[in-house]
């Protein structure tokens, strides 16, 4: 599960649950919970994304991960020109990806695994 | 830009995908052969341009046949959505086999996905070969379509594939959900014989490509 996605991800569907966003990530002890891919990198694409993606979410999904270190605490202005923040932002949101883990719930607390990279975020009938 | 793969080099491409190995009836699980497949998403792209530069979401996807095909052809992110863990690990052996970083996938039921997904955030391009809502699952073309519509941004197109029967139906139902819908192309498909819902071996159904855009 890349980080990007992470981003999208709410858990809205279970019930009494009103903003269900963003989603904590704890990853399992073993090493190889988190891989960093190679993903060939488009501008373009980048900024476009940058101005969907909610950014604090990512900052704290990265600081879950432990690899907050050189991610910038807000989009800088004029980002579309700036290549060295449009390639941390593609290597944060398309490269770094969870590959063990669970997904947790803010307001209930309820875990989805992440399991080879693949997020089970199916919801019993009960807790719809 | 990259010059647009041939259609027949895809095809060939998506041949060498694995599909699955136990096809479940009930979630009608029959993969889009190759040829339809390249077929779909080579138009896609070359008459629309709907997949290059793009995010895709491959509703209920199975082996992600349309998923790879959609990154073949330039797609910069795709999520693939299935309710079937083993249909999902197939699809990451088949992603891992051509070393595809740009698709994640998703273990949902898809009618859950809407609320799954943060408003703002929503597809360019949704591409899908849902379950034709055959027997045990009337009506669940029409709420994959429905599903997918939600799921797109307000510029959004998605495509599909439903049986030819259900084109009126469909015509009729366009204005209520905002999008203009247009048949590509009717195609004859034929259902395989590893899906033995059916007496015969395999039977040939009529089956339309849609084309359906936002409109606002
Ligand atoms: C006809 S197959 C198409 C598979 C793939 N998209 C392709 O084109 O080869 C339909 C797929 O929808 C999935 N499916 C059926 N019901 C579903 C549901 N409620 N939620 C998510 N996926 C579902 C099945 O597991 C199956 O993989």
């Amino acid at each position: 599960m890349k980080l990007l996605t992470h981003n999208i991800l709410t858990s809205k569907c279970l019930k009494g649950v009103t903003v269900g966003y963003p989603l904590g990530i704890v990853c399992h002890t073993q090493a190889k919970e988190v891989k960093v891919n190679e993903v060939e990198f488009n501008p373009e694409f980048i900024s476009r994304m940058i101005q969907k993606v909610d950014w604090p979410a990512l900052c704290k999904a990265a600081e879950n991960l432990g690899h907050s270190d050189d991610l910038p605490p807000a989009v800088v202005d004029d980002y579309e020109n700036n290549e060295e923040f449009l390639k941390k932002a593609h290597h944060f949101l398309m490269e770094i990806e969870v590959i063990n883990g669970d997904l947790i719930c803010p307001e209930t607390g309820r875990k989805f695994p992440v399991t080879d990279g693949i997020p089970n975020m199916l919801a019993n009938e009960d807790e719809v | 830009m990259v010059k647009l793969m041939k259609r027949k080099e895809l095809e060939q491409h998506l041949q060498e995908l694995d599909g699955f190995s136990k096809p479940k009836i009930l979630l009608e699980q029959y993969e889009t052969r190759a040829h339809i497949a390249a077929c779909m998403l080579h138009t896609i792209e070359s008459a629309y341009g709907d997949l290059c530069g793009k995010t895709v979401l491959d509703l209920g996807c199975g082996c992600s046949v349309l998923g790879v095909g959609s990154v073949l052809l330039g797609a910069s992110y795709v999520l693939g959505v299935d309710i079937d863990e083993e249909a999902l690990k197939i699809s990451t052996s088949n992603i891992n086999q051509f070393e595809l970083n740009e698709v994640d996938l998703l273990h949902t039921d898809v009618k859950i996905l809407p609320l799954l997904l943060r408003g703002t955030q929503k597809f360019d391009t949704v591409v899908m070969n849902p379950p034709f809502g055959t027997k045990h699952n009337k009506g669940l073309d029409s709420l994959f379509l429905e599903i997918g519509l939600q799921c797109l941004s307000d510029k959004g197109v998605l495509y599909s594939l439903h049986k030819s029967s259900t084109r009126d139906y469909f015509h009729r139902k366009a204005p209520s959900w905002k999008v203009e819908a247009r048949v590509l192309a009717e195609l004859r498909y034929d259902l395989p014989a590893t899906y033995k819902f059916h007496n015969k071996t395999s039977v040939d159904i009529e089956v339309d490509f849609w084309r359906f855009e936002k409109k606002n």
